[in-house]
């Protein structure tokens, strides 16, 4: 069973959690970035936060926006707007970091508002057209869904920062033809 | 029924898995045990401590078991207090060796814990 | 059994160390070199791996132990000769232990058979010894318990040699257990009492007759006797069911009674005792009788010893030995945790306590400022206690030295110093791994063959030196051999070849010598055996870097190399400074800093192409604009308004790192940027400060490499590994 008695929700929740009725159905969470809609498997959200400051980390691209104190621990905090190509967030105190962990690795991501939690099943995912769909570059798409027409991104966690974090073939290749 | 004192057991080894197992078993049945690592220490030990038994391991460095079972029967506290040889082998050199030296008596490793009970028992009590 | 499961894991553990002790044994044994003591520590090794592994049922350790252990105790009583083959036999016995007891542990079959060699091995040494094989081990056989539910009437005899007690045995309890066994009526037989002038008083002249009812086999009535029955009388003997049992005369127990007159003779007052128990187990209160006036019995100096006795507690072992105790690490671990979360913590609460107005609150500063003392001592204390030295990370390179030794056909010897350099845990463990590169290197690519080094004049023999020492705040440790040092156009023809440099390039001879660092690099014509398998020294230089280490190499064509690797002595809890540039802030290591100052603008100086130098302490210092080097706007860039960190690299060179301010000294617990994020150059972690945001431990020796791209972008291909060192 997923874990929304662990979400430390912050941000606006709306709409009631869709219990998964059958095993077929993944639970996820849904949150906003401008007028687009990205969902995330619950599995792998530690949490959600409001935004605190950063700590810049130098050199990096935009959408790096630096690290946090999170318990002790120090991750690193993207802007999924800027990630996507959308610019810089204007941040507030009324944003929401969503914290993930994929593997051993835990990061936060800067979204405007957290939209709800839904549950899915595997057959309603339509796999994302290979070309580039609005902001998104498709390979870090898990796939499309559709409720009440809104079109809801599901964001493949573990592609997503790969190559920021060197966790992918591509950063080792880079590093040697440099 | 019981007597009221706990008998008390001094087991000298120097593998400390030897000591647990023994000490484990023992104190289920309600002894109170000691440990010592090797025969010099163990003389320590019985320096500061009055057991009612010597279970002793032959192979130790520093102090072997046979050594250690003839110095404390040339001791006059330990002249006869029961001393139990650890074997690995039922082997009939070493028991006789062992007896000689002034063991009681002795048991095989590895163990079965309700015999080791049981020898303690016939020894001490 | 079942119960003694829970102590495989100590048995593992304790195997482990055996082990240790075993191969360091047999490393230095020798036909010349024979100590008869580490010989018996290394039987002992293997007998206690083979006894522990009886209790759980390893019965193929078991048997291989013994073979192994056969041989070993010819060794010790000089049975066996120490030759050549035999210690490389019982080297590889104690891998084959090794193998096992891996097995054992992971409840995987090992392959069959293949132990047979060595174990064939064994035997033959084992042959040559002047006495047979020792017998195999009997398994321990349980007493049987026939299946017998008949009651029968079993008749004892027993007669006690006199000199019985000197051995420890006493009556009393042999026949206290056959009262378990079943109802008894015991019988004492006084006939054999001297009188009291001739009675000695610690030998034994009664014997009794036990009358047993009782399920039990004769197997078990046996048992009981099982110590005295080689030099004592011992008679069993079955009756039939109904037969008559003898009872105990009237006249033998008024005998009895009248000859125990005086008090503390043991055997008159334990006749008394005996005699008064009558079908049944003997009334606690005789027991205590008996017990109590038996001086030759510990029991009554038991009791007053209890009173003070300290009970071995479960958990912590007592001093066994040596003023040690056996601690979880886990706890340590823990603790260790718990106190850099204090120092963080204490931090935050001296950050509070500044904004407090000045002259007030006194004795709180006071008490604070003790606080800091003690939390600082504390973390020293704490950290100390997983210090470990790096003698268990050198103690396991003899043995790679010997076997390289042997596989490349190079004679090596391998000379240690400063085993003792301590070292926090975290860091020992991640030493191995380049420790090992850095030697198969040396062995495999910079020693040359035996023949080679003659006709050039060299010793037939190889030296390796491996030393560490603490330098600077931080454990550098080299490896040396006095081989042919780097190939360098053979190095600088692979890096063209692979695309790593560019052809025509003019590289100094360091840059050309750390191009085997760069990732993608093996001198390697064919893959050997050895160094190919699996790691080049990148890869060693990519781990030693994402521990904040840094790894260099130094050659002499037709000398040797030497490697340095250098290490943060912990990977915990730093003493550092913390500085701003911009809104930004850093922590830099205490250790690194020579001092801080403000230039005044005639110490600067600019140079052509070249970065700002300034003019400190006698010598010219490059300056290090931090604001340049991560992109930090709104700093200040006049060096001369902001301040100049002088910071002292590995190499002993030194930077001016030019800041906005040096807020203060603090403490600082040192926490991963990479276990979430990446590596980032120049920065070698990060912490929480005291208003729990993050800061960047800079790391002095990446920031000079960083400052040196940006000044010439031209040679950064090769810059991007290499640490430019000065000349030799």
């Amino acid at each position: 069973m997923s874990k929304p008695s662990s979400l430390a929700t912050i941000g606006s929740v709306r709409g009631d959690v869709v219990a998964a009725a059958n095993t077929n159905e993944e639970q996820y969470v849904t949150f906003t970035v401008g007028n687009e809609e990205y969902g995330v498997n619950i599995l792998s959200v530690r949490e959600i936060r409001g935004w605190t400051p950063e700590s810049r980390l130098p050199n990096l691209p935009d959408y790096v926006r630096g690290v946090i104190n999170l318990r002790g621990i120090i991750i690193p905090i993207f802007d999924l707007r800027a990630r996507f190509g959308g610019g810089t967030t204007e941040v507030t105190k009324r944003h929401v970091v969503v914290v993930v962990q994929v593997g051993e690795r835990t990061r936060g991501i800067l979204v405007d508002a957290i939209s709800d939690i839904l549950a899915i099943s595997r057959d309603q995912i339509k796999s994302p057209p290979t070309m580039e769909t609005g902001m998104v570059d498709s390979q870090y798409l898990s796939g499309l869904f559709t409720a009440e027409n809104r079109m809801v991104t599901l964001l493949d966690v573990a592609r997503l920062f790969a190559v920021e974090t060197g966790d992918d073939e591509h950063s080792n290749q880079r590093a040697l033809v440099n | 029924m019981e007597a009221v004192v706990k008998k008390k057991v001094l087991t000298v080894d120097d593998s400390r898995t030897m000591r647990e197992m023994v000490a484990f078993t023992l104190k289920g049945a309600g002894y109170e045990v000691v440990e010592a690592n090797d025969g010099q220490h163990a003389l320590t030990v019985l320096g500061n401590d009055k057991v009612d038994l010597v279970i002793a391991d032959l192979n130790m460095p520093i102090m072997d078991g046979l050594t250690l079972i003839r110095k404390l029967r040339a001791t006059p506290q330990y002249r006869t207090t029961p001393i139990l040889m650890l074997t690995t082998e039922a082997d009939d050199k070493k028991k006789a060796e062992g007896r000689a030296a002034g063991a009681t008596g002795w048991i095989v490793k590895p163990f079965d814990p309700s015999k080791l009970i049981s020898v303690v028992q016939k020894v001490c009590g | 059994m079942e119960d003694l499961q829970q102590f495989k894991q100590t048995y593992f553990d304790e195997s482990g160390e055996f082990l240790a002790v075993a191969e360091a044994g047999l490393l230095r044994l020798a036909p010349g070199n024979v100590d008869l003591d580490e010989v018996n520590a290394i039987f002992r090794a293997v007998h206690s791996i083979k006894g522990g592994g009886g209790a759980f049922g390893f019965s193929e350790l078991v048997a291989f132990a013994h073979e192994f252990e056969t041989v070993m105790d010819g060794v010790r009583s000089c049975t066996i000769a120490v030759t050549d083959a035999l210690v490389n036999t019982l080297i590889r016995a104690n891998d084959i232990l090794a193998q096992l007891l891996a097995h054992a542990r992971d409840g995987t079959k090992p392959e069959l058979g293949f132990a047979d060699p060595v174990v064939v091995a064994l035997r033959h040494h084992a042959q040559t010894a002047a006495d047979a094989v020792q017998e195999s081990p009997a398994p321990s056989t349980p007493a049987t318990n026939l299946p017998e539910t008949v009651s029968r009437v079993v008749t004892v005899r027993f007669q006690p040699k006199a000199d019985l007690l000197m051995t420890g045995n006493d009556p009393t309890f042999m026949l206290r257990a056959l009262t378990h066994l079943g109802t008894a009526e015991i019988e004492c037989d006084v006939g054999g009492l001297p009188t009291l002038a001739h009675l000695e008083p610690e030998l034994l002249y009664l014997q009794w007759l036990v009358t047993l009812t009782t399920d039990a086999s004769l197997v078990d009535i046996q048992d009981v006797f099982e110590f005295v029955s080689d030099d004592s009388l011992v008679e069993i003997t079955e009756h039939s069911a109904d037969g008559a049992s003898p009872t105990a005369s009237p006249s033998e127990t008024d005998e009895a009674a009248g000859g125990a007159v005086t008090p503390g003779l043991a055997p008159a007052t334990r006749t008394e005792a005996t005699v008064a128990t009558v079908a049944g187990a003997a009334s606690p209160s005789q027991l205590a009788l008996y017990e109590a006036s038996a001086p030759a019995l510990a029991a009554g100096d038991s009791k007053a010893a209890a009173g003070k006795s300290s009970t071995a507690g479960d958990g912590a072992h007592l001093n066994l030995g040596g003023h040690t105790i056996r601690v979880d690490l886990d706890k340590i671990d823990r603790l260790v945790n718990m106190v850099g979360e204090m120092v963080i913590t204490q931090a935050m609460v001296a950050e509070h306590v500044r904004d407090l107005p000045p002259g007030q609150f006194q004795e709180l500063l006071e008490g604070l400022e003790q606080l800091a003392q003690h939390t600082r001592e504390l973390r020293e204390s704490v950290m100390s206690i997983r210090a470990q030295p790096v003698s268990s990370v050198f103690s396991r390179m003899p043995r790679l030295v010997r076997e390289l030794s042997s596989e490349t056909g190079k004679d090596v010897v391998l000379i240690t110093a400063g085993e003792n350099t301590e070292v926090d845990k975290t860091v020992v463990e991640n030493l191995v791994d380049p420790l090992t590169h850095m030697i198969r290197n040396s062995i495999d690519h910079g020693l040359e063959k035996p023949d080679d080094r003659e006709a050039v004049g060299k010793p037939r023999t190889g030296t390796v030196h491996l030393s560490a020492q603490h330098r600077s705040g931080r454990i550098v440790i080299e490896v040396a051999d006095d081989g042919r040092g780097i190939d360098r156009p053979k190095v600088l023809q692979t890096a063209i070849k692979r695309g790593l440099v560019q052809p025509g390039i003019n590289l100094s001879d360091e840059e050309i010598d750390n191009l085997i660092f760069v990732p993608g690099f093996s001198t390697a014509d064919k893959i050997s055996n050895i160094s190919g398998r699996g790691v080049g020294m990148d890869v060693v230089r990519r781990n030693v870097s994402n521990l904040g280490g840094r790894i260099g190499v130094y050659s002499a064509p037709g000398q040797g190399s030497r490697f340095v690797l250098s290490l943060p002595l912990t990977l915990a809890v730093l003493d550092g400074m913390v500085i701003s540039v911009g809104l930004e802030r850093f922590v830099l290591p205490l250790t690194n800093i020579v001092e801080s100052l403000r230039p005044k603008a005639t110490d600067l100086h600019g140079l052509v192409n070249r970065c700002d130098v300034m003019m400190a302490r006698g010598e010219y210092v490059r300056l290090v604009y931090l604001h340049q080097l991560f992109g930090i706007p709104d700093a200040i860039v006049d060096a001369t308004k902001g301040l100049v960190v002088l910071v002292e690299t590995e190499d002993g060179g030194r930077l001016g790192l030019v800041v906005d301010e040096v807020l203060g000294q603090q403490q600082v617990v040192i926490k991963s940027l990479e276990s979430n994020y990446r590596r980032l150059d120049g920065v070698a972690a990060a912490t929480i400060l005291g208003d729990g945001r993050v800061a960047l431990i800079l790391d002095v020796a990446g920031l000079q490499e960083m400052s040196q791209h940006a000044r010439s972008p031209a040679s950064r291909s090769v810059a991007d590994a290499a640490i430019q060192l000065p000349a030799l």
